[in-house]
């Protein structure tokens, strides 16, 4: 029943030291969370010192320079550099952030990066997003409609109605904020999270889709919807600049309004 | 377990469709302690310098009664709400859990109760 241990490969130990920057006027110190499945020891925080003259501006151009140049090892995900895909999600100088959007230049002292909070690590910084991916399936993110769409046109939707989207279609689904929530880490088994919350808001709310209603019914939960207590931390930490509480506060008053 | 897809665990029970009525009633009540707790401090600071039998004659008078009922059952219904929802976040084991929810509500209500006749009995004067 209560816990006195902490759970396996919870200890960070102190790793390797790299320096690429001897002599270099413009060093930074990254200490990155290293992590191998395959060997079965305990996580350490590598150390890696670069000279910034040889690298790009932003956290990403690092680790890719680390892992091109120093070591071939590190492990984590990347694709479009340009903030669009959410594949760099990490935490980096304590805030889940894009690693392809945080410039170098704005974190003072040394780097400290780490996978994403409170989920499954798969190996270095690349952490198992499996759950996450299914909260979003359960939403069902696409439209639903009763009436068939119109046989010659598109489905209509007025420029007000558009504008409702904005600041929900931005989302990416890096997934900084969900994990970057309390509540999400200690529920994140029922609770669906901001992210996702945020995404069901966006179908809610869009003129065309006519299941708004189902989709509140499948929301109305203790634990799916009302884990969420206004921490904020979400909005905080969004990389894209969005605001999930606000999202989830609507559908919060979406629901009382259907019952007063 | 291990073999369930993450969607089916993801869906789980499905929806409670229950939550809403909670966390409607936590903001109401949490809406009238602002006047009522506010009155009740206000009044408790304004006697300090009366004796006992002018703190009587303010319990006694009917609307006094009426706040202080009123103060009571908000209070204790908020608090009750209130910790239902700490106890369902931090404690993970089922047992526990319920068995804390459960205890809770009793409590609640038992104080709330006590706190009501209390003021009843002052106030008819037995």
């Amino acid at each position: 029943m209560a816990q006195f241990t902490l759970p396996k490969n919870s200890k960070i130990k102190k790793g390797k030291t790299i320096s690429a920057a001897t002599g270099a006027r413009n060093k930074k110190i990254f200490r990155i969370y290293r992590w191998d499945p395959d060997t079965g020891e305990n996580p350490s925080l590598d150390i890696y010192e670069i000279n910034l003259d040889n690298c790009g501006p932003m956290v990403l151009d690092a680790i890719i320079y680390i892992k091109n140049e120093l070591d071939s090892t590190l492990t984590f995900r990347r694709s479009c550099r340009e903030g669009i895909c959410g594949s760099c999600a990490m935490n980096i100088g304590g805030t889940n952030t894009l690693a392809c959007t945080r410039a170098i230049e704005d974190i003072k002292g040394d780097i400290k990066i780490y996978p994403l909070p409170h989920l499954p690590v798969v190996k270095d910084l690349v952490p198992d997003l499996t759950h996450f991916y299914a909260q979003y399936a359960s939403i069902k993110p696409w439209m639903q409609t009763q009436t068939p769409p119109p046989p010659d046109q598109e489905r209509l939707q007025s420029k007000t109605d558009r504008s409702k989207l904005d600041g929900l279609y931005e989302c990416i689904l890096c997934a900084c904020c969900s994990t970057s929530c309390p509540s999400y880490w200690w529920n994140g088994d029922r609770f669906l999270g901001p992210a996702i919350l945020l995404q069901a808001y966006r179908w809610i709310i869009d003129s065309r889709d006519e299941n708004a209603g189902e989709r509140l019914d499948e929301l109305e939960d203790t634990f799916r919807l009302y884990r969420c207590h206004t921490i904020m931390n979400c909005t905080n930490t969004c990389p894209k600049g969005l605001n999930p509480a606000k999202a989830i506060a609507e559908i919060k008053k979406l629901m009382v309004s259907r019952t007063v | 377990m291990k073999l369930r897809t993450p969607l089916a665990k993801v869906r789980g029970l499905g929806s409670a469709k229950e939550g809403t009525h909670h966390w409607w009633a936590i903001r109401l009540t949490a809406i009238a302690l602002v006047p009522l707790s506010l009155w009740f401090i206000c009044s408790l600071i304004s006697m300090t310098t009366l004796d006992y039998l002018a703190a009587i004659g303010w319990l006694q008078s009917p609307m006094t009664s009426i706040l202080l009922i009123l103060f009571v059952l908000t209070l204790f219904y908020h608090a009750q709400l209130g910790i239902q929802v700490i106890i369902e976040d931090y404690i993970e084991n089922e047992a526990l859990k319920i068995t804390g929810i459960i205890l809770l509500k009793f409590v609640m209500l038992f104080a709330g109760l006590t706190g009501i006749v209390a003021i009843l009995k002052v106030f008819l004067g037995l």
